[in-house]
This record gives structure tokens, sequence and C-alpha cells, in this order.
């Protein structure tokens, strides 16, 4: 029997977690195709590296079931990458540093965009949810617009439970399209 | 818990809809804004400076979702400044009652001028509201201050507060805002089309709407794109945004996806789209897939 691979895509925001949230997960180190950042960059001083192209990880279900997960480059400048990654992916993750307000508007226009690659499932996760400055995910949702049945979740990217829950919301939002 | 952030990314009018659709009790507290040297990172990943608070601007306090009380940092928020700039005291029975009442609250000094039929209660209920909209309809039209709100903060019980509807601030504060901000950002699709919350009825009780925004509200239907209303109005793009932000700030309408309106396709030309996963991928799969993750 041949192997089946289903592919979700982890995006977001510069500096969201996308690349942390997969680590937590991923049964494999994270193939990541980050940059460090160089010291005239704009991001200097904000984390150390950047991902260029994409995360990628990896759950394997069983001989003949494969999750990948797909990280996408936060900075606008690769967003060629975006589409790329989008296709054919069974739902999305969108994440949001709740501590960084001036990433909501982003935060806000990615979600659209991977909302118009294709009509798929996705969650939207509102995380560092451990940060003192953190929004509470009721007020993200009011302050990015998301609609009362899209769900909201909180979440903190290094710890695996919180990416357990994320990811398992996602998959039942999937399950529920499937059967209505 | 607090929220904070800075005007440029989360303007006044937000902030004031955030606090009436979750029904917040608190103070907002805007400061001046003062540019430091270090470099922090927007979401697309621009580089721009760290704006930190400087001295407290504004200081504004809601109850249930309902602005109060407003106090500007540099104004005298005195009573008596309050009715003398309301017309209600003149400079010298001001100035006189602020030496004299130096050591009474505002309440007590209110009741002190009521009996002694300076004033009526009508008119500090009514000159404390104007004081409060003043200064919130100026911290609509700024764009650059930080910002903190303290949940559960409150004016001491001895200040007067007059409970305003947030609805109809936001609604007038955006009209007033209209030359500040730049609304492409927030409505940049005119295609799609409005609806009516739930319970509409209950949402317009109270609100007053000016000519413009009636005739929008006329032409509002899940059917009708914001371009067909503005050309049913003869509104420019400009104003049909500018009408329609107020009323969706004031959660008087909701966007919605107008029936047969085709989302932008960003597969590039040539492309051909492959069938969706949902449609190749089984339930049971899925199910597996969660069983997994569910022991990990």
């Amino acid at each position: 029997m041949p192997m089946q691979t289903v592919k979700m895509v982890i995006t977001g925001p510069f500096s969201a977690g996308k690349t942390e949230f997969i680590r937590s997960i991923s049964e494999i180190d994270v193939v990541s195709t980050d940059e460090t950042i160089s010291s005239d960059s704009a991001e200097y001083g904000t984390k150390a590296q950047t991902t260029v192209a994409m995360d990628f990880g990896r759950i394997t279900v069983d001989d003949d079931l494969v999750l990948y997960l797909f990280g996408t480059p936060g900075q606008r400048r690769f967003d060629f990458m975006w589409e790329i990654l989008a296709e054919g992916m069974l739902g999305f993750v969108v994440m949001v540093d709740s501590a960084k307000p001036e990433t909501f508007r982003e935060a806000k226009s990615i979600l659209e965009t991977f909302r118009a690659y294709a009509p798929t499932p996705y969650v939207v996760a509102a995380n560092k949810q451990d940060n003192p400055e953190a929004w509470t995910p009721e007020d993200l949702r009011i302050a990015l617009r998301i609609e009362e049945s899209v769900k909201l979740l909180p979440c903190v990217a290094t710890e695996k439970e919180s990416v357990k829950n994320v990811l398992l919301e996602l998959l039942y939002s999937i399950l529920e399209e499937m059967e209505t | 818990m607090a929220f904070k952030g800075i005007l440029a990314d989360f303007s006044a009018t937000q902030i004031l809809n955030l606090i009436n659709l979750a029904h917040k009790t608190g103070t907002l507290r805007v400061y001046n804004p003062v540019v430091t040297d270090e470099y922090i990172t927007d979401g697309a990943g621009n580089k721009r400076k760290k704006v930190v608070p400087g001295e407290e601007r504004v200081s504004i306090a809601f109850r249930d979702g309902k602005l109060i009380l407003a106090t500007m940092g540099a104004q005298d928020g005195h009573l008596a400044n309050v009715l003398h700039k309301a017309g209600k005291l003149n400079a010298e029975q001001a100035r006189v009652i602020r030496e004299r009442g130096a050591k009474y609250s505002d309440k007590a000094l209110a009741l002190m001028l009521i009996n002694a039929n300076y004033v009526t209660k009508a008119d500090v209920v009514r000159s404390i509201q104007r004081h409060t909209l003043d200064i919130v309809y100026d911290l609509m039209t700024w764009t650059q201050e930080p910002f903190v709100f303290e949940e559960n903060v409150l004016p001491s019980t001895d200040r007067i507060t007059v409970p305003i509807d947030l609805k109809n601030v936001i609604i007038e504060g955006t009209r007033r805002a209209r030359k500040v901000k730049p609304l492409e950002e927030e409505l940049p699709n005119l295609d799609m089309a409005l609806k009516f919350p739930e319970a509409p009825g209950e949402k317009f009780r109270g609100i007053h709407l000016g000519v413009d925004e009636w005739h929008v509200v006329a032409f509002i239907n899940p059917k009708n794109s914001m371009r067909q209303i503005a050309k049913a109005c003869n509104m420019t793009d400009t104003e049909i945004r500018q009408v329609v932000y107020g009323l969706l700030q004031a959660g008087l309408v909701e966007l919605v996806k107008p029936p047969g309106m085709k989302m932008p396709q960003p597969v590039a030309a040539g492309r051909r789209s492959p069938a969706h996963p949902s449609q190749t991928i089984k339930p049971s799969v899925v199910e597996r897939l969660i069983n997994k993750i569910k022991d990990m």
C-alpha cells in the first residue's frame, strides 16, 4: 500500500512562534531553512534567526500515513513561498504573537491571504499566552475580527501539550467539515 | 487583564470597539509618545523605532463597556473648570469656587452648587458629558501614542461619572477623524457585502445616525456589495469606506461575502488547482491522525 501523506501549514507574522510550534511536536529535528540575521537587517536584535523558505516537521502515524507540518516564512519578502506551501494543505494554523499588537494587522492579512488560497479549515493560535503582556484570546478575537465560528485557541508554542491541543482542534474542524 | 500597544498599530476607534463589545470595566491611559533608538520589527518583518510611553496624556474610564469619565493630563479637570468651559459659570465664579472648594470632592461641590442655585443637576451631568466626549473625540484623531488599558481600575467614588454609550461615540469620532485615518487597509475590498448582526433592533436603539449613514443602512443586505451601495447612494469609494468603517466599529453591521463572489485567486496563471485534499482524504485518515496526536 502506498504511503499517504497529509500536509498542514503553520503560518503567521514574523516571530509569531511558527518554528517553535513545529519543533515542539515534530518527531524529527525540524528541517529549518533559517538564516542568521545580519546586523544591518530589520530583524537584528529581535531574534537570532529567521525562516527564509520554510520549516518542515513530521509526525508518522504508521507505515502508510505521515503528517507533514510546513511552517511559512514570516517576512513579506519571502511571501512567494506561501502559495507553494499552501498547495494541497488539509488545513492551516495562523499563529499570532498575543503580546505584539504591532503584528496583529499582518496576522489578519496573512489569514485572509491563506483563506483565499484554499477553502480549508483553519484555527487561530493565540501564542505566547505565558507572556504577562499577552492579550487574552477573547480580546484578540475582537481585535482581529475573527468570526465566532472560527476556533481561536490559547497557545504556548514551546509546550507540547499546548501544540497538541491546537492541532487536535484543527483536525476536529477538518473532520466536522468532512462529515457535513 | 491589561492590554497595551500603540495607536499606530491599534487605533483609538478599535480600542473603543473592543471595550464596547467585551463590556469591559477599567481605565484606558494614553501617553505622549517617546521615540527611542531601539528598533522593533512589525509582523511583516519591517524595522521601525520603538515608541515608549512618556507623560500621561489622557485617562478614560469605562464601566461595563460604557464610557464614564475622561480626564486630560495637562487640563485641570476640576468641576468648576468643566462648568466654566460649558458656560455654566463665569471665570470669576469658577476661580472663587476653585479656591474655596479645593477641599471638597466633585460630588460634594456639585451638591453645594446645585443647592445654592448656581447650576442644576442637568447642567452638571451635561457639562461632564460634554467634557468627557471632547477628550475622547480628540483622542480619536491621535495616531502614534502608546496606551494601556487597566482592567477593573476605576476613578475614586467621589468623582462624578456619566455613563455614555460607546456606539454613538465611535460613529461620531469616526466622522471627526475621517481625514486622519486611511481606510483602504481596513476595508480593502468593496466587493464585500454587509449584513446586520443578531438583534439589530436592540443594537440600533438610541443610535444617532447621520443622513449618509441612514442612506447606507437602508441598502444593507448580504446581496448588495459596498460598491453597489456606494453607487446607489452616490458616494465615492472613500465616502462609503468612512461610513461603513464607523458602522463596523460600532458593531452595527458585519462584513459578509455576497453570493457568487469569487475570492481573489492567487494561483498563478496556467497552474492547475489540484483537487482539495478534503475531497481525496477519508475521514478515517483524519481520525488516525487525531489518535496519533492524542497519544504523543
